[in-house]
Parts: structure tokens; sequence; C-alpha cells
């Protein structure tokens, strides 16, 4: 197991090599370097010295692959992602808790997934053809074209027509800017559940056709019979076999589910107004904020990348054969 | 359709079945309702199978053989349902029961399976869990019919697999089936289906995706184990020197009902319909004289949906007689003793029209 | 056998009828199994319907539209959806008269906001196939027929009401779906050549081509594609031209959506490779390339429309989902995305909930794709229960 976990994580290595230049090409995507923009968005006249010092610091004069060398070994020694222009700040003191929020929401989001997903996938499966069944296809289906950042606006327009309430957002005003206390805490969890609800929607549905597909495979597969033949009842044996290994390929659903839910976040962020990742992304695409852009990118891969790394290392403890392999 | 419940509080008639018999299959028809049509897999099957013995289920693949054995432990998969007959067994208490009045979900049913009748599948590879260890699925059949606690059920798995020849068995418990050879597999298959000293054990054909040298360890496995034992094996195969290696008494079955049975010398040497002696022709033998093309039946086994009328084998047949063949239904004919064959050379021609039965 | 499975011999017509339909499945080849399978999916046989539709309205999008998709009127801004009326009340009594009612203006005094009111006095008649504006479909053919639209030239009718220019919402999404359902088929168009052939070669040659492809697959699986996306798209300069930026955005598009059909492409070819039929054509000497052409592509064929037809609702989405933040196409080209910007928070639907509509149109798209290409999918292996 040790073993496979190390290979798992040698394997990371050239991953992530190719995601930060993926990062880096974004940064370095916009026409003229940044200083150039940084310089005519400037109101004040820009002390030559201070601009000379940041191109030594990028080595903006110097070769692609030096500048390369140069960001992600300030990345991995220091912690330095660069500057963000848009907020005259360093990225670092601008991303870690939007990354954090981040992580909490897709989280949360994975197991709303799972905690609807499988009972109402066993249910598809073992009453297969049934009304209950086709209900369930269908309302999976509607979940699945819903685009999330529509279900978004219609949720949103709903409260506010209704309810006269306006969601979004993941505090409360007074909150926005506070410091992190109990309170905060509570008033965080209570806006989560429109968000998670929103990002759960796709994946709940095609997480219950995937689970109603592998069970009805497993269903049919003998050693359901020989189960069957040696005198289980019916509803132990299924928790017992077909369903216990037609979670495996769900755990491995995981690497594709949660990046689809990183992803996903981005936009129905930016329709929410939420703290988290994909709005500051957005504003500074917009104001080609390069450095904090890029970053970003870079920290979002990463963060999908090991949420893959966490799935496989679940899978492979609980399905022995994986690891053989 | 089903029998329903009421039948089962008055099975006690042991008129039914005579105490040297354990099974005893009566006009079984299990039928498959597809979106295409009505699939007979099993049109209609007598068997009746003696303690201690060993019973030959043979036919060509597609002939009902396999659905024949699962309709007995009622694990018949969706959307085969029994549609008519009997399966009488005499259970440890001397009691007869019919198991095709069974509700197939029911707990009688999951009593019998496991406990007093188990079954061996055709690939050991898919019937084991892949995700279980060997162990847990022993003990799993020890837990369900006998009283014993979870360390005794430990002690009696480490014991089957001994008995089966699983070399150093307490390590072997905690294997994962995929760490087996389809040999050994098969040996834990068995051990699983012995666990609760079975009365009857069902074998799917558990030897033919095995390679030779294991088919015969296999085989042999079986035999010392019903030698010890003292019990019934219904043995599932469309080989038939296998069936000339471990058989007391012989069913022939085509396109899902019996048309010969008897004792295996009878079939072997005295076999009467003409499905049994080509398929006895189609052996290769390798002491023949004659350099000569080895014989092979006539046409395939028709589609399905496509049953011809009257002998179901008459296409194929060698001895077809017009207008008989195809229009009559052969009724069983006894030869002598247990020996009988249903087929219209042999019973007399007045006698068969009327034996044109419309049942269902 | 019994009397049960033959009708007795009076009734020779329904039983040789009988017969003649099992002899007919045991003949028929291999797409006709496929074509009586997805027959008897009902949904996946509407879905492909309304699919078909769909891209009809794509071809023809000048002659649904009532107006053009640039066409304003400042007067009409975020007209509300009239309801059509089929039965007008005159002294000879009902008579068949679709029409909508026309509006009044009230300006708000204080606020100078704009309200409809819904004026009964003034009728608008509609039809089908009424004169309108003039158009050239694929710039070839003037023609000024309308599907639907005021019978009379010049009426305000707008059947799903306007945006803030007074631009028809119904009109714009029709020509939106030219836009929104191309993107789709050609991203997907690319993503299957991309796909075919990497997936090919990693599933016909294996080893280490197969290994290096598969970790790319693995590598651009596991990243998050809307940043990427993102990322990518905002560098799209502002000052391409609106059909270099629609090809640049399917390039992206595909270029990250590739990897399902080449994992389904390797899957096949993996499973084909040792099928018996391959290994006989192989032991009988065929050529690799007829191997691959005669016996092996059309038994992957089906599979492969199957996962296409799935494959172009999530292009559809990606493309909705970046033109609705403003990073995938712009104005003036119009997609379904495009559209749906008007509608980016929460007042401007408070005031034209309507604006929501080209939405609708994305979700009955992709319902329907992924409907279909479930049925196909469930067809495309006719010989499996």
């Amino acid at each position: 197991m040790l073993w496979y976990i190390a290979r798992r994580i040698i394997y990371l290595i050239p991953t992530l090599l190719i995601v930060s230049i993926i990062a880096f090409v974004v940064i370095q995507l916009p026409p003229g370097d940044f200083l150039a923009s940084l310089i005519s968005k400037a109101e004040e006249t820009v002390d030559q010295a201070q601009v000379d010092a940041l191109r030594e610091r990028y080595g903006l004069d110097e070769p692609i692959y030096v500048q390369y060398w140069k960001w992600i070994s300030g990345i991995i020694t220091k912690g330095d992602f660069g500057r963000s222009f848009e907020w005259n700040k360093d990225v670092s003191d601008l991303i870690w808790e939007r990354l954090g929020l981040t992580v909490v929401i897709s989280l949360l989001t994975l197991a709303f997934i799972w905690i609807v997903a499988i009972p109402i996938g066993i249910y598809s499966a073992v009453k297969k053809y049934t009304i209950g069944d086709y209900v369930v296809t269908v309302i999976g289906f509607i979940g699945l074209a819903i685009p999330n950042f529509l279900l978004a606006l219609v949720l949103m327009y709903i409260a506010f027509r209704y309810f006269g309430q306006s969601v979004g957002g993941l505090f409360s005003p007074e909150y926005i800017v506070a410091e992190w206390s109990l309170d905060r805490v509570l008033d965080l969890l209570s806006h989560l559940w429109l968000p998670v609800i929103i990002l759960g929607t796709a994946g709940t549905a095609a997480l219950i056709r995937v689970m109603r597909a592998n069970l009805l495979d497993e269903l049919s597969k003998l050693y359901v019979d020989a189960a069957r033949a040696r005198g289980l009842s019916e509803l132990k044996l299924l928790f017992k076999y077909p369903v216990r290994v037609a979670l495996n390929p769900l755990v491995s659903a995981v690497a594709w589910v949660f990046p689809a839910l990183v992803s996903g976040s981005a936009i129905t962020s930016i329709v929410l107004n939420l703290q988290t990742t994909g709005p500051l992304l957005y504003r500074s695409l917009q104001a080609q904020d390069m450095y904090l852009a890029g970053s970003l990118i870079l920290l979002v891969s990463v963060l999908t990348i090991i949420g893959t790394l966490v799935s496989d290392i679940l899978l492979a403890w609980i399905d022995p054969r994986i690891q053989l392999q | 359709m089903q029998p329903t419940h009421t039948k089962l509080d008055h099975v006690d008639d042991t008129a039914k079945i005579d105490n040297q018999t354990l099974l005893d299959v009566k006009d079984l028809k299990t039928h498959f309702f597809t979106d295409e049509g009505v699939v007979k897999a099993v049109d209609g099957v007598n068997l009746s199978l003696k303690r201690g013995e060993t019973l030959c289920v043979v036919g060509e693949s597609g002939c009902g053989k396999s659905v024949t054995a699962r309709s007995i432990l009622r694990i018949v998969p969706s959307p085969g349902e029994i549609v008519s007959g009997e399966i009488n067994f005499q259970q440890r208490d001397g009691e007869v029961i019919d198991l095709a009045g069974m509700n197939p979900k029911g707990r009688e049913i999951r009593k019998i399976r496991g406990g007093e009748v188990s079954m061996i599948f055709q690939e050991p590879m898919s019937s084991l869990s892949p995700v279980h260890t060997i162990g847990s699925q022993i003990m799993e059949a020890i837990l369900l019919h006998l009283p014993v606690s979870r360390q005794e059920a430990r002690k009696r798995a480490v014991s089957m697999l001994d008995l089966v020849g699983i070399p150093r068995p307490s390590e072997q418990l905690d294997a994962y089936s995929f760490e087996l050879s389809g040999g050994m597999r098969q040996r834990a298959m068995i051990a699983i289906a012995l666990a609760c000293e079975p009365q009857l054990l069902i074998a799917d054909e558990p030897t033919t995706a095995l390679d030779v040298t294991t088919q015969a360890n296999i085989l042999d496995l079986i035999r010392d184990l019903q030698q010890d034992s003292g019990m019934s094996v219904l043995f599932i195969t469309h080989d038939l020197g296998v069936v000339a290696e471990i058989a007391d008494d012989v069913v022939v079955m085509y396109l899902g009902r019996d048309v010969e049975s008897g004792d295996v010398d009878s079939i072997f040497h005295d076999a009467k319909h003409p499905y049994t002696r080509a398929l006895l022709q189609s052996i290769p033998r390798y002491d023949s004289r004659e350099n000569r093309r080895l014989y092979s039946i006539k046409g395939t086994v028709p589609h399905p949906f496509g049953r011809p009328n009257g002998c179901p084998f008459h296409p194929r047949c060698d001895d077809f007689i017009a207008d008989r063949c195809d229009s009559i239904d052969p009724p069983r004919h006894s030869i002598k003793g247990e020996h009988s064959v249903r087929c219209l050379l042999y019973s007399a021609a007045d006698e068969a029209p009327s034996n044109k039965d419309v049942p269902s | 056998m019994t009397a049960a499975t033959y009708p007795p011999a009076g009734d020779g017509a329904s039983a040789s009828a009988e017969v003649h339909a099992e002899t007919r499945i045991v003949i028929a080849n291999q797409w006709q199994l496929i074509w009586w399978k997805f027959r008897k999916h009902r949904l996946a046989m509407l879905a492909g319907l309304v699919t078909i539709l769909l891209y009809v309205v794509a071809l023809f999008a000048e002659l649904f539209a009532p107006y053009s998709a640039g066409t304003y009127s400042a007067q009409h801004t975020f007209l509300p959806p009239q309801s059509i009326n089929f039965l007008q009340w005159t002294d000879a009594g009902w008579r068949f008269y679709p029409h909508v009612y026309g509006h009044k203006v009230q300006v708000d005094p204080e606020s100078f906001k704009r309200t409809y009111i819904v004026d009964e006095t003034v009728i608008l008649p509609i039809g089908l196939f009424v004169r309108g504006e003039e158009y050239k479909l694929w710039g070839l053919f003037t023609l000024d027929v309308h599907l639907i639209g005021a019978a009379q030239f010049g009426d305000p009718v707008h059947l799903i009401g306007t945006d803030r220019l007074g631009r028809d919402v119904l009109s714009r999404t029709i020509y939106g779906t030219r836009v929104s359902m191309s993107v789709g088929l050609v991203g997907v168009g690319l993503s299957l050549l991309l796909g075919v052939i990497l997936g090919g070669i990693s599933g016909y040659y294996g080893g280490l081509i197969d290994n290096l492809i598969q970790r790319a697959i693995e590598i651009l699986r596991s990243l998050p594609t809307i940043p990427l996306w993102m990322g990518l798209s905002a560098a799209i300069p502002l000052t391409w031209p609106p059909v270099r930026v629609y090809f640049a955005i399917t390039v992206l598009l595909s270029l990250i959506g590739w990897t399902t059909l080449a994992r389904e492409v390797r899957g096949r070819f993996l499973s084909l490779k040792t099928e018996d039929f391959v290994i006989a054509a192989r032991l009988d000497g065929v050529r690799e390339m007829e191997i691959i052409l005669r016996h092996m592509v059309p038994s992957m064929t089906s599979h492969i429309i199957a996962s296409v037809t799935l494959a172009i609702p999530g292009m559809i989405l990606a493309e909705t989902a970046l033109s609705f933040l403003g990073i995938g196409l712009r104005p003036p080209v119009v997609s379904w995305g495009v559209l749906l910007q008007e509608a980016q928070n929460v007042r401007s639907i408070a005031t034209a909930p309507w604006l929501l509509f080209p939405g609708l149109a994305v979700v009955v798209a992709v319902l329907a794709m992924n409907f279909l290409g479930d049925g196909l999918r469930d067809a495309a292996d006719p010989y499996q229960a």
C-alpha cells in the first residue's frame, strides 16, 4: 500500500510540471509584459528604480525559461506567487482564504452528492424499469442538462421574487470582512446550503446514473447468484456484494467529479458572488492581472490533482485488486 | 402459474417420492418472458435423483441444463419464471417439499440454499466476490446455516479449505479470489458449497473453464467428498467423458426437455434416442481403427424462438418419420427399468396421438 | 411441444407471421438490429426528433425567426412576452383570428421607469408564413417570408418579449441556435478527430505510446476545465473578428474535450483486438489497414456515434458558460450564452425574467442530446440483451 502511494506521488510530478507550465503560459499570453501594463495603469509616475527591481525579480529581460524558473522556484521555495497589480498586494495575501473556502464548498458538495446519489442510484437499479426508476432517470437527466449558473440564476430569482430575499454570497454583510469567529463560521454555514445544492445537482445526477449502471452490471454477475445460492437474504446480499463492488467506480468517479466541481464552482461562484477562487479569477482575467490569474489556475489545478490522488488512494484501499496493477 | 402457498401446508404426503429419492423433478417448465417473445428454456423436464448417487444432465449448450439447475435453487434470473411443474425435495427431517411452489425470496427457500442444497458454477473466477476474502464467503455460509460463533465458523472454514486440498488453509482464508489459480478458486467454491454439509450438490459445469489436469483433480475431489459425506450430486455437463467417469444415472436434454434418461450403462451401451446415439457417435475415439471423419449431428440447435413442432429434434434427426415426428409430441416410453426415452420410434403408433396432452 | 407455442392448424396465418418475425431477427444485419432496438426507446426517439428539429432551426434560422438578430426598437425595450389568442369575438360570433394585444406605456413620473400595460383594444394579428423583413438565406436567396410573425409588417409583435435594446428575444434565441448547436458539432468534430487518432494509436499499438497517451489523458482530465478555459479564452484578443473567435473557442473546447472520446476509442480497440473475428482475419493474412478499416471500425462505429452524441451537450454547456461570462463568444455574435449575458444578475432577471428564455433552449438541447445519446448507446450493442 505504501509503495502504491509512493508510486502515485511520483506520477504526480510530471502532472504538476505540466500544470505549472500551462499556468505560466496563461500568465504570458497577454501581449506585452505586465510591467508595461502596470505602468500604463498607474496614476502617478512610477519610480524607475522600483520598475527595475521588479524587472530583476521576475527576470523579464531574460529568456522565457529563466522567467519560468524564477517564477516557479519563487513559489516552491518562498511561497511567492508574484504580485497582483490590480489589488497592489502580493498574490499570496489574496488567495489562501478563498482557496480554503473553495475546498470547503467542494468537499461539502461532494458529501452532498454521495449522500443523495448512492441511495437513489441503488433504488433505481433495484427497481429497474419501474415508475420510480423512470422518474429518477428523467429528473437526473434534467439535473444534468441545466447549467449550474442557470440554476443559480433561477433559484436567486425565485428567492428574490417570492421571498423578497437576496440570496448569494457566503456571509451576511457584517461578517464579510470580519475576523474568523464562531459566529462567522455559523453565518458561513447558513449561507452554504444554496451553493452546495446548486453545485451538487449535476454531479448528483451524473453519479446516480453511474451508480445505477454499475449496480445493474454487478447484479447480473455470477458471484451474486453464488451468494444467493448460499442462502443470503436479498437485502443483505444486495448491500454486502453488488453495492459494495459498485461503490468502487464511484470512489474513482471522485477523480473526475472533484475537478468538475471545482471547475463548475468557478462560474456559479461568480453568479452567486461567493468569496471563492472563481470570481477572483474572473476579475483578474478581465483586468489582465496575470500573476493572480496564473496563480489561481495553478492552485486550483493542484487542488484537483490532489483530489484525484486522494480518490486513487481511497480506491486502492477499498479495492484490493487495484494495488496489483 | 405458480402454485400458492397453501400447497406447502400439506406437502407431507411422502407418497410423492419414496425414501430413497432425494430429488424428483416433474414436468418442470421455466420460461423467459423477454420483449421479443417467450423463450421456453426448460419445457417439461423430468428427473429423479437418489440419495448418495450422481445424476448427470447432458446436452448441447442452450438445451436448458443450467436453467434446470437454477430452477431447483430458485435462482433463475429475471425475466425467467417457473411456469409449472414440481420440484420435490426430501429434507433432512424426511419432510418432502415442493421447491417450485416456494417464494424465491422467502425464508424457506433460503434455508434450503446453502444448507440442504448447494451449488457450484462454471466460472470460478466470477462466482467469487472480487472484493471479499475467500474466508469471509465461507464463514458467511457457515454462520447462515449452523449455530456457531464467529471463531468456530473460522475454524470450520479453515478445515473446509484443508478438506478441499487448498494448501496452507489458514493463510489462504484471507486471500482474495484474484490471488488464486483457477483450480484453487473452484476448490474454494466447493469448500463454500460443502461448508454446511448439504444433502445435494448441484455442479453446473464446474470443470468447463478449467484445464484438463485441473478438471481431473476437481472431479476426483468431488467424487471423494461424495463418498465421505454420502451427499447426492447433480452434475451438469456437456462432456460425455465426464459423464462416463462419474455418473450413476444420466438425463439427456435437448431443447428444454429430457429426451432420454437411464442408468449410465444403458445410456452408453443401449442408447435409444437418435439424439443420444448421435451424441455418443460424436465422441472422438483414439482406439478407432478406421481413419474416418468424426460424426457430427447435422444442422444446428434452432433459434430459441424457432422451436420445431412435434419432436424438437426432428429437423436434425436421421430417423425422421414424415408427418409423424413433425406433428406428434413424443410421449415418454419406458424401455427397461428406469431407462426411458421420448421418441416415436419406440412408442406404439396408436398410443402417440392420445398422449399429445395439452398442459399449462 | 405443446399447443400453446404453435396454434393449431386453423390459425395458420398468425403462426406463419410469428415464424416470419422470428426469422427476421435472425437474418437482420447489425444496423437493422440497432434501429429496431433504438426504436423501442420511446424517449430517445422523441429526443432524436427534437435534435433534428433544432438543427433544422439552426439551418433555416432566418426563416424561423420573426425578425433579424439585430433588429431593435427604442420604443419597445423590455417588452414582456405577449400571449397568443386564437379566437376573436365579432358580431357574427367567435372566429378564428390568431392575434396578440398591444401595449400601452406608462412612465412613472418619479423614477422615470417605463412599465407596459396590456392594451386589449389594440389587436395585432399574427400568422404563419408572413411577409416581413427581407433577408438573404445562407447569403444566397433573398426572401421575406417568416414562419411566424405579425400579419401586418411593422406591428410590434414580440412573442417572448424584447431585451434592453428592444430586440426580439425569440428571434435572437433562434439565431443563437445556429451558433450554439454548431459550436457543439464543430467542437466535437475536432475532438473526435483527435480522439480517434490518439485513442486509435493508443489502443492499437499499446506499449509505450499507449502509456504516454494515457498519462497525458489522465493529466488533462485532472485539470479543472472551466478555469483553464477561462484563462485561455481570456487571452483571445478583443480585436479578432467574430469568426476567428468562434473557431478559437471551438478549438479550445475540443483541445480539452477529446479525452473522453479517445478513451472510448482506445477501450473499443483493446477489446476488439482480442475478438475472435479480428484474430481470425489476422491469421488469414489480411493486411493491418484492412483489418482496422473492414473489421474493427465498422464494429466501433455505432459506439462512437453514441459517444459523440453524448459529447455534444458538454460542448454546448461549455460555450454557454464561457459566453455567459463574457470571455467566450462576444456580441455581435449571437449564441445562447451571449444572450444569457443579458441576464447576468438578479436585478435584470427581476425586471425581465423572459431573458432567461435562451436558457430554456440550452436545457432542451442538452436534454434532447443526452437522451438521444443514451438511447444510441443502449442500441449500439444490439446483440446484448
